[in-house]
């Protein structure tokens, strides 16, 4: 198991939106000015704090999506949620809230990790695995990447026309999308495919709702890959 | 610090009977840092294993020939949700321990799979910690670490080791996984001790 320290104490700290831009209907990606940032590693997240104007006060965890030093989140709006619709509509420009981490040492991915790499995303857990993939291109890795990402629809998918300029000019990344609402849910054969082969001992990352993430898990240790080479997390939005 | 957001209101007034920080949750997520181990309820072993290295082990159908506590509690994951009244059924912690000669302070929970987290010994005694193996009146389904799960109620659910298969006692403190990966060797959730440093 990996080991990293994260010494010290994770303040809560001021952060500013600075700009936000739309994904999808329902998504949206704030970027945020974090004085004293110290930095994170693709894959962490942070915990976001809002204080209402009674001093009512709520926190949710939220996937980095940039690449460090860049700080960037995006929020997919779940309908009768708390925090998200705050996050996704009605935050602007300007704005303030409170953000403490980077957290997580474990659903990391480091530039100097050499094994190559299969991201499976399911809907907006793809968050974090985007990290990764503008991590490896802001670092000029040349480890080789792919990305399966299920979806309900063309339209459901976050950044995608960012994912297609990326496998134009990100030399080594391959990307396949699955389309669930008309090819149906994920399958091994879809695995097998666009992923690599056991024999490689690719590191595995997937991320997405808790269904999906087991079923994924599951398909990828049935296709011979080691459970220790496969890190989950999950992410099926938070309200 | 206090930074207001003029326009963010929640939608829910404090509950006395959430942790700071913590929302309330009626499903049941989960929260995993790989695959799922399926453990056949006629393989599993648990043994506690003392600081000198002496190992008692015990068996499935060991584990529930003991007497067992039917169990309802709150549950607090450090990803935010609690879930309030769940219930549980399980062996105490401590009717493993009580013919185990030991000067240990601190007992690091193993699980199939390999994952790991510490705890002081003191938490995992008396009406404080079980080895659950029954959850909502049926048997504990995989993804929810079945079929045996640590159930600690009273700390964040990460120390509520999932596929339990042993305990280790130790005389010093030593961080498992979560805790190396930046989460609170304690976890107490009405302190708020999610990370290190809390």
């Amino acid at each position: 198991m990996a080991r990293t320290a994260i010494p010290g104490r994770l303040t809560w700290r001021a952060a500013t939106v600075t700009a936000v831009r739309d994904e999808t209907p329902t998504a949206r990606t704030l970027t945020l000015d974090v004085p004293g940032w110290p930095g994170h590693l693709a894959g962490q997240h942070v915990d976001v704090r809002l204080t209402a104007p009674d001093g009512y006060s709520a926190q949710r965890s939220y996937s980095l999506a940039s690449a460090s030093p860049t700080v960037e989140l995006t929020v997919q709006v779940l309908a009768d949620g708390e925090v998200s619709p705050y996050l996704g509509t009605a935050v602007k420009p300007g704005d303030q809230l409170e953000l403490r981490g980077p957290v997580g040492g474990w659903f990391v991915w480091r530039p100097t990790d050499p094994a190559p790499v299969l991201l499976v995303a399911g809907g907006s857990g793809i968050v974090p695995l985007m990290a990764m993939i503008r991590t490896r291109a802001a670092a000029g890795s040349r480890t080789p990447f792919r990305l399966v990402h299920s979806a309900r629809t063309p339209a459901d998918a976050l950044y995608a026309t960012e994912l297609a300029r990326r496998t134009r000019d990100d030399a080594g990344l391959d990307v396949h999308h699955v389309w669930s609402r008309t090819a149906g849910r994920l399958t091994v054969a879809t695995l097998n495919t666009h992923g690599w082969p056991p024999d490689f001992a690719p590191a595995c990352y997937v991320c997405g709702p808790t269904g999906f993430v087991e079923a994924a898990a599951d398909m990828l240790v049935a296709l011979g890959h080691s459970p220790r080479l496969v890190k989950t997390e999950r992410f099926g939005g938070t309200p | 610090m206090a930074i207001v957001s003029p326009g963010f209101h929640g939608r829910r007034r404090a509950d006395p009977d959430l942790p700071p920080g913590q929302y309330l949750t009626t499903d049941f997520p989960v929260l995993s840092a790989g695959p799922t181990p399926r453990v056949p309820a006629d393989r599993w072993q648990f043994t506690v294993t003392t600081e000198t290295g002496a190992a008692t082990t015990w068996t499935w159908a060991d584990l529930t020939a003991m007497p067992a506590r039917d169990v309802t509690v709150d549950i607090h994951c450090v990803t935010k949700w609690s879930k309030l009244g769940t219930t549980w059924r399980g062996v105490p912690v401590s009717a493993f321990l009580e013919d185990v000669d030991t000067a240990a302070d601190y007992a690091m929970a193993h699980s199939y799979g390999g994952y790991t987290t510490n705890l002081p010994l003191d938490d995992l005694l008396d009406d404080q910690a079980w080895v659950a193996y029954r959850y909502d009146g049926d048997d504990i389904t995989p993804e929810h670490g079945g079929p045996v799960r640590l159930l600690v109620p009273h700390l964040y659910f990460w120390k509520s080791a999932k596929w339990l298969r042993g305990l280790t006692l130790m005389l010093e403190d030593s961080p498992g996984f979560w805790e190396t990966a930046g989460y609170h060797d304690y976890g107490d959730p009405w302190r708020e001790q999610r990370y290190q440093g809390d």
